[in-house]
């Protein structure tokens, strides 16, 4: 594919992608580098992740790193290698469900407004409109303060937030594509709607709704990590990476205890930093445009 | 063009109105307990809360609750805020003023180099000012700004002593009447250095950060109109005339490109007012943002809807005064 041989040529593209490979490796591998001690197994999960972190004893403190736990204990006696390689599958876990629903709904909506247009379009716009209107995170801490924190409100929270720009973007798509002589010619053979959306409008669609979504996924992680950092994300002691900056907030001015905070925050800047990559090396790879 | 600026105020009301109504749809998720205390505006009222329930209905039909809330809510009672243990309003109040004085001090830096590196970028497009604005976009946007903060904060306060977090030092604040309010333009019209230094060295890494996800899109801004201008016909008609290139760019191109600048400054303040939750709290600035993010972990879901229904607010009549004065200033923007 052409697409994919140009995406090769960029050096840095490659490293992002390699920089994703590394992360999906260690989430799938969770349970052998990082084994879920013997007390705490069987404990509860959410979305296939252990709701609780590896803990040792419960000490106010940090303790430094050693043989048995190589990136030290958070204060209450977390292990920190536990949270950054846990960290990596629930980043995962949570940006692909977060995408997969925000597409569905925003798939759907924007390509009814799109294709039909008149008052279902105008609707939906006003609708997007006020979604938009919310800077930034707030939408998403009323919800949280709201509905409480769990990680399936925060995944529904998300969601909700994010379908309007997917829908914004497929409706614009349609709007362009469904002018063109092909779509034309598809109904003049007698296609009916969906099946013009389904074979000829989505498929058009596909290489920018990638560019997006590779963004996005970096983008879920950072602003779920964010939202933990703050105090407004997954509860106390889930495996994620901005729980670790929160538990590890009172020694940030302390330099003994870097590695409290250095191992998950450098854990989200590759991550973040990798789907960045691969986003606007795919971005250049379809459209040479933009360079 | 009347036709149009009409237009686009009616939209205003009704988008105001739809954003109180999605707002308030979310609260009806919670008891009714805790909903009676959007009705209440001091601590002593809470023991009086299953006759507020009573009085306003809050068990009956949701149509009539709105109404009643709306009332409220437009009469400027955002009930009372169980973090901050005063009304939302006095609340806000309370922290607004910090995060004006940090987004004011901010929004120089981010102008001064946005502007400045969008048209270096410009007129020098694909040479080094280009690269520059281009790496600065992709740090801006790859990095997360929390965790940047908090390697800064460890490095240059941890380590080096230099830049300390917080709003301003407990040895002076002791020698104050009062720390509220806007107390760093208080402290400059009063002519008060020492004060004025200590809360600018306090604001020295949030304003860093704010400048470091902000400027990318103001220069992005600057370039792209840079670029517009310098093939625009006058500006070969300048060029033919015998102007020197600095003459062209200056007297000429410049002029036109601020025009998108200015109206994307005054965006991008609003935008920061709602946008500093994160800086604010990574850095321990008392402003409004960290105080709905501690409002937030503490479930006080009247602070936390305040502060989005005011900043949600104050976004969607920017919005639409921006739009109003493009309407104004270029023509085809009207035709939707």
């Amino acid at each position: 594919m052409k697409v994919w041989k140009k995406f090769a040529r960029n050096p840095l593209g490659v490293f992002g992608l390699v920089l994703v490979v590394v992360f999906a490796v260690v989430a799938l591998f969770a349970p052998l580098i990082a084994p879920i001690p013997a007390d705490q197994q069987g404990g509860p999960r959410v979305l296939g992740i252990p709701a609780q972190m590896a803990q040792q004893g419960f000490s106010a403190e940090p303790t430094d790193p050693s043989v048995q736990h190589p990136m030290g204990l958070s204060e209450n006696g977390y292990d920190i290698k536990f949270g950054v390689v846990w960290g990596a599958r629930t980043a995962f876990i949570i940006s692909i469900v977060i995408v997969a629903l925000s597409l569905l709904v925003g798939l759907s909506v924007g390509t009814v407004a799109g294709y039909f247009g008149g008052w279902i379009d105008g609707l939906m716009m006003r609708f997007t409109d006020i979604i938009f209107a919310f800077p930034g995170l707030l939408l998403l801490i009323v919800l949280v303060t709201v509905f409480g924190r769990q990680v399936t409100v925060l995944v529904l929270a998300f969601a909700a937030v994010n379908w309007a720009t997917y829908a914004r973007l497929i409706r614009g798509e349609i709007l362009k594509v469904k002018r063109l002589e092909y779509v034309e010619a598809a109904r003049g053979l007698g296609a009916g709607n969906l099946l013009i959306i389904l074979r000829h409008v989505l498929p058009n669609s596909v290489s920018n709704l990638l560019v997006v979504v590779s963004n996005d996924i970096g983008s879920i992680v950072v602003t779920f990590a964010a939202l933990s950092f703050i105090g407004v994300g997954a509860p106390a002691g889930f495996p994620d990476w901005g729980q670790l900056i929160n538990l590890a907030r009172n020694w940030i001015t302390q330099p003994h205890y870097w590695y409290t905070f250095l191992y998950p925050g450098l854990t989200i800047v590759l991550f973040s930093l990798a789907w960045n990559l691969v986003g606007d090396s795919l971005r250049d790879a379809i459209d040479p445009r933009s360079r | 063009m009347l036709t149009f600026i009409v237009k686009r105020l009616l939209q205003l009301p009704i988008t105001l109105l739809a954003i109180s109504m999605l707002v308030f749809a979310l609260t009806q998720a919670l008891p009714a307990d805790q909903r009676a205390t959007a009705y209440i505006t001091n601590e002593k009222q809470l023991n009086q809360i299953p006759a507020i329930v009573q009085t306003y209905h809050l068990n009956e039909n949701i149509l009539k609750q709105y109404g009643v809330w709306i009332a409220k809510v437009v009469q400027g009672n955002l009930g009372y805020s169980t973090s901050a243990r005063e009304s939302v309003v006095q609340a806000l109040a309370q922290y607004f003023p910090a995060t004006i004085e940090l987004v004011t001090v901010a929004i120089i830096p981010i102008v001064v180099f946005g502007v400045v590196l969008g048209i270096l970028a410009g007129v020098y497009r694909n040479r080094w000012p280009d690269q520059l604005a281009r790496l600065i976009a992709i740090i801006g946007s790859a990095l997360p700004s929390f965790v940047l903060g908090i390697f800064l904060l460890a490095w240059l306060y941890g380590n080096l002593q230099l830049f300390p977090p917080g709003r301003i030092s407990d040895t002076l604040s002791y020698s104050l009447p009062s720390v509220d309010g806007f107390l760093l333009f208080r402290s400059v019209a009063q002519g008060n250095w020492p004060v004025v230094a200590d809360l600018l060295r306090h604001m020295v890494l949030p304003v860093f950060i704010l400048t470091l996800i902000s400027s990318a899109q103001l220069v992005r801004v600057t370039r792209g109109s840079m670029i517009e201008q310098m093939q625009q016909d006058y500006i070969r008609t300048a060029r033919s005339k015998g102007l020197s290139e600095r003459r062209v760019i200056n007297r000429h191109a410049l002029r036109n490109v601020l025009i998108p600048v200015v109206t994307l400054i005054g965006l991008l303040f609003v935008a920061l007012l709602g946008g500093v939750t994160i800086t604010e709290t990574v850095f321990n600035y008392p402003g409004i943002g960290a105080w709905s993010a501690r409002g937030a972990t503490l479930l006080d879901v009247n602070g936390v809807i305040g502060y989005t229904l005011v900043i949600a607010g104050l976004t969607v009549v920017t919005n639409t005064l921006v739009d109003v004065l493009y309407g104004v200033i270029d023509p085809r923007v009207r035709f939707d």
